[in-house]
């Protein structure tokens, strides 16, 4: 909402200077989102007037001009503008004056003495732009200071009001509101009803009466619409933001602007029988004003004639009765919708109208008859015309319940004591009807405000007017309990450790990405699409962060990084028979060298089993979790021969894997590029540590190789040893993996390191010996394998 | 016998003269080997009466002593400058750089949700979460907000159909808790907050289509609008560990809380909008089955970002999304 502070201040008697104004608004709930003085600082211009205008002797594009400026002799002006001519009346800037980043001082130019400026509508800050000198009315009187003549001495208020506040959507409602926070005094414009000169009516049926329960119209014959719209009106609406049309719809406006109430004028030359207010037939069109034609809809309220609909009720007119050059008589309309029924109406059609956006909030229809007579009044005076009398529809108007107000609760709710007289106070100044026994306020509302149902609206209001500056911080006092700390259950903080101190940064992506990522990355065809994106390449939810972490990972090898380690955790998105579900994921990508280029170690490539330790220490695989492991799988993102499901107690967790070459080579990516993704939730359960006997005696090292098929994975091989539990055995760990001169083709040799202890006893070389022999037995029916010489 | 006191000088002429352990070890025969000089003359001694015996038994003992003296100080020496010069060897430049390792950093979005967490969870807050994909209900209808209500307008809204929606604030999370805590019958105390992701169809240089907020919730019996700005106030304080610190309430509108305000926070001499807030509206209590005439609540909602860019001075909300390392490295 935009409005000319000088307009707000001719309704409300504030000593307030413009800034405490603003800061007041503020404060109270109505949001000064900009202030604006409407032209920029300068003083001694006044309005003037070229007497004669002659070409300057020595330059073409000026000229010489006499011009009046109200004292005794008229002054000589060098002027350059082309539209400077006699007889024009403009304003000037006197020897002296300062204006926006210039000093005006008598000069000479190209030889002629000058001793002013004339000024274009830039040159005063009025507008950006200007083409030629700014052009006066002819009844501007010479001398006058420009300010005054042209009001600039005024500020653009914006505010950005909050859907509640319906009621502040007109001039009048601010200088209520302005009123009810200062206790100044409004001074509204009188208006008094227009006698019928002419006793021609239309007739208007409301068929919804419920949501339209008032409805006022009336025929005004033999007006003028070619007559100019008075400055003066003009510019209230251009502080507004409203262009002027057409004094007709420019006087609609206005009421519009001042009281709140949306009018509309028909062109009644244009329009056929009874005034209908009802619901759109099937099949219905119309042709609205801002050239839409739409497909009516069974809950759309129309204005409708014998011939069909006229106007969307409360959102906009039609294009074939609007107020035209020709048009002589109008019928003008003043009614009240229900919030309810222009609701999302305009938003159906993709725009907003200044009506629409007030009936949905809510329109005082305590004023719908004083806005009909206003806005007559004013045709009558601007455009002359006969006056027909009111045609008013009335049924039941909205209910204003009373509302109840504990002091009680008040206290309560805000935190502070008021006094029963203090609140009586407030309420007094914002005009509302109440009164008050044993402490309760029964209060009822006006009908200009709509959000006013419950004792927290009340409370709200008295805080508001209290002042929310007044409520003081005070720290809630509480029962001191302590939170439970689940031991079982890792805090998403120590994923993140754990990766940062491997050397990942943590990254933030988009929940929603590219599809193509997901159909051909993922291998997903069927992602959750968002319905209206807000780009093409961000339309669907992904089911894995690795798109996201790709992307960066270009976006900073394209700015000259190297080497990159990356982990994001965060939510996936799955459609599973029409529902939705979201898991977290963690997931990490590494590229480049393995450790950051340095004088002390060798600069070697990330590998497959440098990330497998990464994700090994995520998922506790050396501490707690023993359980997990690795098989060999194929996922469309991956190389085939590099790619891992990773299983915790055998269920699946995620992926491990080395990028597919073919995406490698998409990405443009120079090095080979790891990923991992885990389920969070698998991994941040942990058992609880539980006590194991430490045996006294010193345990037994035996270090062997076998020689075995090379396609058996090593896992296969250390789970089988383990779910075999062979006495004394305690653990058995690969240290060398060989293949090459000595081990046959297709074969590869394992050394393994064979740790036994007895909790009981000292191991004999004998004992020893027999756990390796069952050991090498299981080996060789298990696996073929054999001891290698 | 012959006198041999003119062996120690020149023992000690011979030791002097070695350079290595090896050669020492040549001198040290030569007199004290097994055909050494003394060792020749201690093998005389049998050849002596056994009067002259004693007498010359000392005077070779005492050369012995002297050379031996000489040869322990010798070796002495010779071990000391060895060892100082495998020191000399083993000297490095203490100065180079030391063998790097990654370290990696986390996200400055993550680093104040930490932070938030950390100090709500000092006075007993427990974390919640909820959906991102959220229905129309929870983000919108159980906190008051109808179908068609203008309210709804304030938020640009992700679809992704007619019933669901991508969460445009963390506020359905309040609801959702709220409903299954009484479902498990629980009973207020509520003291939560809920951080996380949230959607706006809006992107430009100060908008982000997707960008962090955390809710905060404490219903009890007896909270008021005056502990809402305590609590509040407190926090602000702790986050940017500045005392003088001091939070501003501006009247405000949100459906799901009554009264509501926006909160500004004093900063460089003025006024900075950090989020909205207000006391839980008696619909939303109604929604989920609570008693607003025995309970009340107030909640709020801070923006992460906005916290984040204030604390570490960060100017440009895209850096959040854009990940460069050379950006994302200023947190580690």
């Amino acid at each position: 909402m935009q409005f000319s502070e000088n307009w707000l201040r001719s309704l409300v008697d504030t000593d307030l200077d413009s800034q405490s104004l603003s800061h007041a608004l503020t404060m109270a709930g109505l949001e000064v989102e900009e202030m604006q003085p409407v032209a920029a600082a300068f003083n001694k211009v006044v309005v003037a007037k070229i007497l004669s205008a002659e070409k300057h002797p020595d330059a073409d594009r000026l000229q010489v001009c006499k011009v009046d400026v109200g004292l005794a002799e008229p002054l000589q002006i060098v002027c350059g503008a082309a539209n400077a001519r006699a007889g024009l009346i403009a304003p000037c800037a006197m020897v002296g004056a300062e204006l926006p980043g210039i000093s005006i001082k008598q000069a000479k130019v190209r030889g002629v003495e000058s001793f002013g400026m004339m000024c274009s509508s830039k040159e005063l800050g009025i507008s950006a732009e200007a083409a030629g000198l700014l052009e006066l009315d002819s009844d501007a009187v010479v001398g006058q200071d420009i300010r005054e003549y042209l009001d600039l001495n005024d500020h653009l208020f914006t505010l950005k009001l909050t859907p509640n506040r319906s009621d502040c959507l007109s001039l009048n409602g601010i200088a209520r509101d302005v009123a009810a926070i200062t206790g100044a005094q409004t001074r509204f414009n009188a208006i008094a009803p227009v006698a019928a000169e002419h006793a021609q009516a239309k007739n208007v049926v409301v068929k919804e009466s419920t949501v339209c329960p008032r409805y006022c119209g009336r025929l005004i014959s033999g007006i003028n619409t070619a007559v100019a719209t008075p400055a003066w009106m003009v510019k209230r609406l251009e502080r507004s933001g409203l262009r002027s049309i057409s004094v007709v719809v420019d006087i609609t406006n206005y009421v519009l602007l001042e009281l709140g109430q949306p009018m509309h004028a028909f062109d009644a030359a244009k329009l056929n029988g009874d005034i209908n207010v009802r619901f759109a037939n099937a099949g219905e069109s119309i042709a609205l004003l801002n050239d839409q034609l739409i497909e009516l809809k069974a809950d759309d309220l129309v204005i409708a004639d014998a011939n069909g609909a006229l106007a969307l009720a409360g959102v906009m007119g039609g294009k074939p009765s609007a107020v035209g050059d020709g048009t002589t008589d109008i019928f003008l309309e003043s009614a009240f919708f229900t919030p309810a029924v222009i609701a999302g109406k305009a938003r159906r059609l993709g725009f907003s109208s200044d009506s629409s956006y007030r009936f949905e909030r809510g329109v005082d229809f305590g004023n719908t008859r004083n806005a009909l007579e206003y806005a007559t009044s004013l045709i009558k005076t601007l455009c002359g015309g006969q006056v027909g009398p009111v045609t008013e529809v009335l049924a039941t108007l909205p209910a204003r319940d009373a509302v109840k107000l504990r002091m009680s609760r008040l206290v309560s709710v805000l935190g502070i004591s008021l006094t029963q007289q203090k609140v009586a106070q407030l309420l007094t100044q914002l005009g509302f009807e109440f009164d008050c026994t044993n402490d309760v306020f029964t209060v009822v509302p006006p009908s200009y405000r709509f959000d006013i149902t419950i004792e927290e609206d009340l409370i709200e209001e008295v805080a508001r007017l209290h002042g929310y500056d007044h409520i003081p911080a005070i720290a809630p006092v509480a029962g001191l309990n302590m939170l439970a700390a689940p031991e079982q259950h890792l805090h998403l903080n120590q994923l993140r450790d754990s990766l940062v101190s491997a050397g990942y940064q943590e990254v933030v992506t988009y929940s929603f990405v590219d599809e193509s990522w997901e159909r051909d990355l993922i291998g997903n065809p069927t992602p959750i699409k968002l319905k209206n994106p807000i780009a093409s390449n961000l339309s669907v939810m992904r089911t894995s962060l690795w798109g996201g972490l790709l992307d960066v990972l270009t976006y900073n090898l394209n700015r000259k990084q190297e080497r990159a380690y990356l982990f994001e955790i965060g939510a996936v998105y799955q459609q599973q028979a029409g529902t939705y579900q979201e898991t977290t994921r963690v997931s990490g990508l590494a590229y480049g060298s393995a450790k950051p280029e340095q004088w002390a170690a060798a600069n070697t490539e990330i590998d497959f089993f440098d990330v497998k330790a990464h994700v090994n220490s995520l998922v506790g695989a050396d501490g707690l979790h023993k359980q997990v492991s690795y098989e060999k799988a194929e996922h469309c993102a991956l190389h085939p021969g590099q790619t891992a499901k990773i299983l915790l107690n055998g269920k699946a967790i995620g992926w491990l894997g080395k990028l597919h070459p073919k995406w490698q080579q998409h990405y443009d990516l120079a090095k080979s590029t790891y990923v991992f993704e885990l389920e969070v939730d698998a991994i941040v359960a942990r058992p609880l540590p539980a006590y194991q006997e430490v045996s006294k005696l010193l345990p037994v090292r035996r270090d062997l190789a076998i020689v075995l098929d090379e396609n058996i994975a090593v896992q296969t091989v250390l789970s089988a040893i383990h779910e075999e539990n062979i006495a004394l055995i305690a653990d058995v760990a690969l240290f060398d993996l060989y293949q090459g001169k000595g081990v046959p083709e297709n074969k590869k040799s394992l050394a393994l390191s064979v740790l036994m202890h007895d909790t009981q006893k000292t191991l004999t070389d004998s004992d020893a010996d027999t756990a390796i022999a069952n050991l090498l037995q299981l080996l060789q029916i298990k696996f073929d394998a054999v001891l290698r010489n | 016998m012959a006198d041999l006191t003119h062996l120690i000088a020149e023992a000690e002429a011979d030791f002097i003269n070695s350079a290595s352990m090896n050669d020492l070890e040549i001198a040290k025969a030569k007199y004290l080997g097994k055909s050494g000089s003394l060792t020749d003359a201690l093998k005389g001694l049998g050849k002596l009466s056994a009067e002259e015996r004693p007498a010359a038994g000392a005077a070779i003992n005492v050369v012995k002593q002297a050379i031996e003296a000489a040869l322990t100080a010798r070796r002495e020496s010779l071990l000391n400058a060895e060892q100082a010069k495998q020191l000399a060897q083993e000297s490095i430049d203490v100065t180079l750089p030391a063998r790097a390792q990654s370290q990696g950093g986390l996200h400055p979005v993550t680093l104040t949700l930490k932070r938030v967490e950390q100090l709500f969870h000092s006075i007993g807050f427990e974390v919640a979460t909820g959906p991102e994909i959220e229905t129309d209900f929870y983000n919108f209808t159980a906190l008051n907000i109808p179908e068609d209500h203008p309210a709804r307008a304030m938020h640009d809204t992700f679809y992704i159909d007619e019933a669901n929606v991508l969460r445009t604030h963390t506020s359905p999370v309040q609801a959702r808790y709220m409903e299954n805590a009484l479902k498990n019958n629980q009973t207020p105390p509520f003291k939560i907050i809920a951080p996380g992701r949230v959607y706006r169809v809006d992107s430009d240089a100060t908008h982000s289509p997707m960008f962090h907020q955390v809710e905060g919730l404490w219903v009890d019996e007896d909270i008021s609008f005056a502990n809402l700005k305590g609590v509040v106030q407190d926090f602000l304080q702790k986050f940017f560990e500045r005392d003088d610190l001091t939070v501003r309430f501006r009247p405000s509108f949100f459906p799901f809380t009554e009264p509501s305000a926006e909160m500004d926070m004093s900063w460089n001499g003025g006024w900075l909008e950090i989020g909205g807030c207000g006391m839980v509206h008696p619909e939303v209590f109604k929604h989920v089955n609570i008693d607003s005439e025995k309970y009340r609540g107030f909640a709020f909602g801070l923006g992460i970002e906005r916290l984040t860019m204030l604390r570490y001075g960060v100017n440009d909300l895209r850096h959040f999304f854009n990940n460069d390392l050379r950006f994302l490295s200023q947190f580690k």
